[in-house]
Formats: C-alpha cells, sequence, structure tokens
C-alpha cells in the first residue's frame, strides 16, 4: 500500500513534469512498481527473496550514502574543513568492511541456492505440455493427447498494431497480451513445460507463474510450475528474448480452471482437433 | 620547477607537421588523444540520436514512428555505437594523453602503432553506420547478436561483422601500447606501486583488451562462416549449438563490462582525493581491488544467461561468482568514502561528477546484486529492470567519469579554464535527468515490460513517457558539453598556475600549463616525483 501511495505521488510529481499533458488512462499506470506476488508457490517465493534482496540493499545504501552525505554536508571546505591527511589506511576498518559484506552475501546466498534448486525440480508432474516458439507464435502440444493449441497475437491487437491502424491501444482489450487460442491448465496440479523452438531463440515467461525459460533451436529446456487451487483465473505474459521484428506480438495467455473444468476442454478440444483432422489439412505452425 | 621551464624552452621548437599532415600522420600522443575524443564524441552524438528515437517510439502504447524492424535496428546500432564507439575510444583517448604525463614518459611507447590503432576507427565505424542504408536495414539481432536471429539479415550482417573485427584490432593495438609504455616509460623511481590510479585500472583493463577482443572476433567469425561458408557452429540443424555462441560471447561480453567501467574506477580515484584535498584512502587496496574484479570478470559470464538452461550446479557457480564481486567493488566504494571522510571539500564540476558516480554508480550496483540471485533473475532477465541497471553503470557510471575526467584534465590539456557556471548547469541537468530517464525503467521492468520492444501494453505508458521525457531533455542538456569544452579551448580564461586544483598532485600537474607538446621530453628527476607523490 504504501509503495502504491508513493508510486501516486512520484506520478503526480511527473504528471506535474510533463505540463499536464498527460491524456487520462482507463487504468493507471502509476502502481505498476513493483514485481507481481504472482499464483504459484515459486512466484511467492521469488517475490519474497527478491524484497529480501531489495531491502538488504536499502539498508546498505542508507549507511554508505548516509557516510558520503555526512562528509559532504560536514566536511566541506566553505565550512572551514581542516583536512585529516594522516588517515589513508586502516587495515583493522579495511578487514571490516570485506568480511562484513561477505557476511551479508551469505546470508542472501543461502535462500536463494535454496530455492534455485527448489525451481529446478521438473519430477512428478502431473501434466506435460510441449511449448515451441515460433516466428512468431507459440505452439502448445499436450503430451498424452492429441491436443495441440497454436496461440498467436489477438486479431484486435494485431489490427491495432498495424502501422497506420488509427486505432487506440486503450481502446483494445489487453492490447499486446491477448491472444486468439489461449493454452488451458489445470489448477493445483503440477504442470512440465518441455520448451524448444524451430527458428531463434525466444523466452516463454509468465510473471504470475514464475517462470521464464529459453525456447532454443536444438533443445528441449524443462520449467515446472502448480498454481495454487484458488487461483483460477487468467495470467499473460510475454517473449523475453529478441527474435525479430515480432518480438513484441507473440504474447502468451493461460487460462488457469479447475482440474475438472480442464478435463471437460481437454475433452472437447480432442473432439475438435479430431474433426479438423478428418476435414481439412492441420494448420501449419508457421504463417509468414 | 626548473624541469617544466627546460620544457617550456623546448616547446618552442617542437617539429610538428602543420595542417592535415599533423593528424593524418599524427604520432603525438596528445594529437592522437584528442582525435579518438573527437571521434567518440562524434559517436556518442550518433549513439544519442539513436536513444531519442527509441525514447520517441516509446513514449506511449501504440506509438508506431518507426517500424518494428527499424526499432530493434535502433536499439542494436545504439548499443554497439555506444559501447564500441563512444565509451570505449573515450577512454583510449584519455589513456593517450594521459598517461605519458602521468608516468614522466614523452610520450606513448609505440607512436605509429598509435596513429594506426586510431585511423583503423574511422573506417570501423563508418562501415558500421553505412549498415543502416544497405538493403535490409542495419542489424536487428541486438548488441549481443545471438544467432540464428542474427543469421536472418542481410548484407549488414558481414559489414557489422567487419566492422567489430576492425574495432577489435584496433582495441588490441592500443591495448598492447598502453601495456608496453606503462612498463617500460614509467620515470625513475616510479614502481608499480607508486603509479596513479588511473595508469592502474588502464593497465588492468588493457590486459581484459587483449584477453577478449580476439574472443569476440572469433565468435563472430563463426557466425561469418556459418552465414557464409556452410559451417554449423551454432547451427542446431547441422549438428551445432546457438547456446554455445552465447557462452562465447560472453566470455568475452562480461569481461568487456569491466573494460568500460575499470578506467571509470581510476579517473574516480584521481578526482576524489583531489577534491577532497587528501590522500586517496587505501590505495594499495584499491589496486588490489581492480585486480580481483578483473580476474573474477573472467568467471562469471553465466549470470547474462540464467534462463537458457545451464546446470543447477552451473546456475549456483556463477550466482556465488557474480555475488563475489560485490566484495571488491565494495571496497572501492567504501574506500572513496572513506577518502572523502574528514576531508576538505570543494565543489567543482569533476567533483560533483565524481560524487554523483558515487551514488549512481552504487544504485547500478545494488540492481546488480539482485540480478546475480538466480530465482530472482527468472523474473528480471529480458525486461526493462536490466536496461535501467546496465544504464545506470554505463551512463551515471563511466560516461560521467569521463566528463569528471574531460573537467579535471582540460584546463592542464589546452591552458584555459572553462565556464565553471555552464559546467555546473551541464552537471545539474545531467543528474536530474539521468536520473528521471532510467529509474522508472527499473519499475517497468518489475511490473513485466520485456526490453527490446518497439511497443508495449497501456499500463506501461506513464513510466514509459516520464522515463521518454527525461531522455529527452538529458540528451538536449548534453549539447552542453561541446560547446563548453570549444569555448574553452578558444577563449578561456588561461591558467598561469601548473594546476588549476590547489588539492591536485601527481606529475601532470607538474607539467606548465598548458602542458607541452612532448610531455617529459627529459624524466622527471626524484624531486619533482616527490614532488608530485607528495602527500
Amino acid at each position: 500500500m504504501k509503495r502504491a501511495r508513493l508510486g501516486k505521488l512520484l506520478g503526480t510529481l511527473a504528471l506535474a513534469l510533463a505540463g499536464g499533458a498527460l491524456p487520462a488512462w482507463g487504468k493507471s499506470g502509476w502502481d505498476e512498481l513493483n514485481m507481481p506476488r504472482g499464483v504459484t508457490n515459486v512466484s511467492t517465493r521469488i517475490y519474497a527473496l527478491h524484497m529480501m534482496a531489495f531491502w538488504v540493499c536499502v539498508g546498505i545504501a542508507a549507511v554508505v550514502f548516509g557516510v558520503m552525505i555526512w562528509s559532504l554536508v560536514f566536511h566541506r571546505k566553505s565550512r572551514g574543513a581542516v583536512p585529516d591527511i594522516s588517515l589513508t589506511h586502516s587495515t583493522k576498518v579495511e578487514i571490516v568492511w570485506t568480511i562484513v559484506p561477505v557476511l551479508i552475501l551469505v546470508s542472501m546466498a543461502i535462500p536463494a541456492a535454496r530455492l534455485l534448486v527448489r525451481i529446478n525440480n521438473n519430477t512428478d508432474s502431473q501434466l506435460s505440455i510441449r511449448v515451441t516458439g515460433f516466428q512468431w507464435g507459440w505452439r502448445y502440444q499436450y503430451v498424452g493427447s492429441n491436443v495441440s493449441v497454436i496461440s498467436k497475437l489477438s486479431e484486435s491487437s494485431t489490427d491495432a498494431s498495424m502501422m497506420h491502424s488509427g486505432i487506440s491501444p486503450t481502446s483494445v482489450p489487453h492490447y499486446l497480451l491477448s491472444v486468439d487460442h489461449p493454452i488451458v491448465v489445470p489448477v493445483g496440479e503440477k504442470i512440465r513445460l518441455l520448451i524448444t523452438s524451430i527458428d531463434v531463440i525466444h523466452s516463454w515467461w509468465v510473471p504470475d507463474l514464475g517462470v521464464k525459460r529459453d525456447a532454443i533451436p536444438g533443445f528441449i529446456n524443462q520449467a515446472s510450475f502448480t498454481i495454487a487451487p484458488d487461483k483460477t483465473g487468467t495470467y499473460r505474459g510475454q517473449c523475453t528474448e529478441l527474435c525479430g521484428r515480432g518480438h513484441a506480438y507473440m504474447p502468451i495467455v493461460v487460462h488457469a480452471v479447475s482440474p475438472a473444468a480442464f478435463q471437460a476442454w481437454l475433452k472437447q478440444q480432442s473432439a475438435l482437433d479430431k474433426e479438423a483432422a478428418a476435414g481439412a489439412p492441420a494448420t501449419a505452425v508457421t504463417r509468414s | 620547477m626548473a624541469e617544466s621551464h627546460d620544457i617550456a624552452v623546448h616547446a618552442e621548437h617542437d617539429h610538428k607537421p602543420h595542417g592535415w599532415r599533423r593528424w593524418v600522420f599524427a604520432t603525438n600522443h596528445k594529437d592522437i588523444g584528442t582525435m579518438y575524443l573527437i571521434a567518440a564524441g562524434t559517436m556518442f552524438l550518433i549513439g544519442g540520436l539513436a536513444a531519442m528515437a527509441i525514447r520517441a517510439q516509446l513514449f506511449k502504447s501504440g506509438m508506431k514512428l518507426f517500424d518494428p524492424a527499424m526499432f530493434n535496428s535502433l536499439t542494436t546500432m545504439h548499443g554497439l555505437i555506444m559501447i564500441f564507439g563512444a565509451i570505449m575510444p573515450s577512454w583510449v583517448g584519455l589513456a593517450n594523453w594521459m598517461i605519458p604525463m602521468q608516468i614522466g614518459a614523452p610520450d606513448m611507447a609505440l607512436p605509429r602503432l598509435n596513429n594506426l590503432s586510431f585511423w583503423i576507427l574511422p573506417f570501423a565505424f563508418t562501415l558500421m553506420i553505412a549498415s543502416f542504408f544497405v538493403p535490409g536495414g542495419a542489424v536487428a539481432g541486438g548488441w549481443t547478436m545471438y544467432p540464428p536471429l542474427m543469421q536472418q539479415f542481410g548484407d549488414s550482417f558481414p559489414m557489422l561483422i567487419f566492422a567489430i573485427h576492425l574495432m577489435g584490432i584496433s582495441s588490441i593495438l592500443g591495448a598492447i601500447n598502453i601495456v608496453v609504455t606503462i612498463m617500460n616509460l614509467r620515470a625513475p623511481g616510479m614502481s608499480l606501486l607508486r603509479m596513479p590510479l588511473f595508469v592502474w585500472t588502464w593497465l588492468i583493463t588493457a590486459y581484459l583488451l587483449i584477453a577478449v577482443m580476439p574472443v569476440l572476433a572469433g565468435a563472430v567469425t563463426m557466425q561469418l562462416t556459418d552465414h557464409f561458408f556452410g559451417t554449423s557452429f551454432f547451427n542446431a540443424a547441422g549438428g551445432g549449438d546457438p547456446v554455445l555462441f552465447l557462452h562465447v560471447f560472453w566470455f568475452f561480453g562480461h569481461p568487456e563490462v569491466y573494460i568500460l567501467i575499470l578506467p571509470a574506477f581510476g579517473v574516480i580515484s584521481e578526482i576524489i582525493p583531489t577534491f577532497s584535498r587528501k590522500p586517496l584512502f587505501g590505495y594499495e587496496a584499491m589496486v588490489y581491488a581492480t585486480a580481483s574484479i578483473a580476474f573474477l570478470s573472467f568467471i562469471v559470464w553465466g549470470h547474462h544467461m540464467f534462463t537458457v538452461g545451464m546446470p543447477v550446479a552451473a546456475q549456483m557457480f556463477f550466482m556465488l561468482s557474480t555475488m563475489l564481486i560485490a566484495v571488491p567493488t565494495g571496497v572501492k566504494v567504501f574506500n572513496w568514502t572513506a577518502t572523502m571522510w574528514r576531508g576538505s571539500l570543494s565543489f567543482e564540476p569533476p567533483m560533483l561528477f565524481a560524487i554523483a558516480f558515487l551514488f549512481l554508480f552504487s544504485i547500478g550496483g545494488f540492481s546488480g546484486l539482485m540480478l546475480a540471485l538466480v530465482p530472482s533473475d527468472y523474473q528480471y532477465h529480458g525486461t526493462y529492470f536490466v536496461v535501467a541497471h546496465f544504464h545506470y553503470v554505463l551512463v551515471p557510471g563511466a560516461v560521467f567519469a569521463i566528463f569528471g575526467a574531460v573537467y579535471y584534465w582540460l584546463p592542464k590539456w589546452c591552458g584555459r579554464m572553462y565556464d565553471m557556471r555552464l559546467a555546473k548547469w551541464h552537471f545539474w541537468l545531467s543528474v536530474i535527468f539521468v536520473n528521471v530517464l532510467f529509474f522508472p525503467q527499473h519499475f517497468l521492468g518489475l511490473a513485466g515490460m520485456p526490453r527490446r520492444i518497439p511497443d508495449y501494453a497501456p499500463q506501461f505508458t506513464d513510466w514509459n513517457m516520464v522515463s521518454s521525457i527525461g531522455g529527452f531533455i538529458f540528451g538536449a542538456s548534453q549539447v552542453l558539453f561541446p560547446y563548453i569544452v570549444w569555448k574553452c579551448v578558444r577563449s578561456g580564461k588561461p591558467v598561469e598556475a601548473n594546476s588549476p586544483w590547489d588539492g591536485a598532485h601527481g606529475l601532470e600537474w607538474e607539467l606548465p600549463s598548458p602542458a607541452p607538446y612532448h610531455s617529459w621530453t627529459t624524466p622527471p628527476s626524484a624531486a619533482v616525483l616527490a614532488h608530485g607523490a607528495e602527500h
């Protein structure tokens, strides 16, 4: 809450700076200040680690900047300060300011290392999804079923993103963060992603899930997440590795639903896909 | 003082060629240093214009000044121009000017090599910038040039690679010259541990350059042969490995960031004692800290690629080695702080830039520490948080140190004083708006805005606008700098004393102002050396 208020204050300041020329947006962006807590165990622990590191840095900054500011104020020539030229080194102080940072670093490294091991444990998953990046979109294949989803930027966002479209991005729902075919996953189950690419390097990122992993041609990377059972909803992310002119236009949308709803969706999708396979040739993965 | 008098007499019969020959055939370290600085300034301007274009495009969501491909070219070229065209040549220019004066040498050890290493650069820069105008436009794969994306560009691709080869050769030759000069031309009595910190940091930087520029050349050459000669170093379809490029590139790339910042540490270590009127605190610790940072820079490259899927053990190693860098870096910051402690501070422009460096570089260091923690990095990687981090260390870090260095030594170079009032305007506009420009980018990154995107979701508009406004004012206020320098050289008030700064110590201040064309034609005597190093 306090941070949000600080954001508003800074925002008002910036607004004054811009001479009030800023248009009023539907949703305020001034509160967009910090990492989301997210909806997985991992994402909340990453958030906690991030905040811990942040406050440690604030603490160190308060001490170091405090000493600097003290000197700037009280040890100035205009105040008649006389330099103490004998002060050129002190082994004792130098040992202290080498050891203390080491201790602080160790205290930060331990929780980070624990979490790192935990994040990279991809065993015991209940569902695997093959994620394939391409220029520019994502293909998802649900392992163990014939369901495959090709997910590209939604039509409304695509239209608005064209040069000279004349469409205001605020009039488009979730501009650049919506897709034509979102993927659907169950909450409360451990989901493993097998991530690769068919052309250049991409990176699959959904901040609320705490997952970011590169999609690299020739490699299959793993990542996994478990969405908290009460956190059904829609989570959005973007490609985070420069992949050409469409890099900003290949978002990720994940619908998290109850396991029962997921099974129903999977069945329906499977039937649809069979129908499509019987009728027309399958959709090509790439579209030039 | 007798020495300086002799030099003044010598100065009357310098045999220097006049007209264009003086510059094209230049072998004098000051002339070459000046050319380096002018070239760097020009590239800073071009890279800055690219930055302004980027900030204009990012002013609000849905802004479409440039096609996405053109936008990617702009970010790519902005990075390459600023790193290889602006900051690195600035440091070489300053090294050329200052190292012979600071160690008591008449010139650089290898003057003709010096000429070559400079005159390669205009060709490299022309080639790099000309790539904007070939079919398909400039390379748009980011300054990191990752394959396979890099393989998708047209004629600009070999042009950029050739430009990098040329810049690499130039850097290596320059670095060799600096090492040879420092090792061989020091005044009698100036042992290694009596060298000024700027000389020390450059010595270490020169070794870094010699070590890693060939690595970069190798990496881009492998891309070249992948593209034109059918090899598959980085092509998975041919049995190659795109991640190999990342490893090789960052083995160059991380020492490279210290190539950009170590000379800045040297400059700050010169300026702060002068305007605190106190010797540098912990001189030896500073030298060892610099060497440790340089060593560690070779074993941390993996922290640029935590999301590529390295084994956990490797990620752990790179996290811990990266965190270790905070220790020697902390030692440096603490030593600078202790130098100011109980000093007698005054706030001339060089000191203002040095103080801003201390605070703002530290902020870049803090975000660097946060980025080192792998789990958090999974969220930060590839976002504006990273952009904010490296701009904090490079702009109020390296660039402010360059400004500080020029404001510190310019009176010695041209024997005239610049307009202090204007220089302070330059400082205050820079320091305020560099923060307006880059601080909000931390928020944007944390809130989820990826880097290198030409358009973004509407909720990111507010802070992007603030950042862009800060960028425009920061960019515009940099015009003051060449004006201040030009005005100083043309019509600044002459500086009579050897040193305009009452707290300055070091051999360069034992020379008359302006410094004679050939710096120390006879080595400084023990008395001059002692006077220079006094207190």
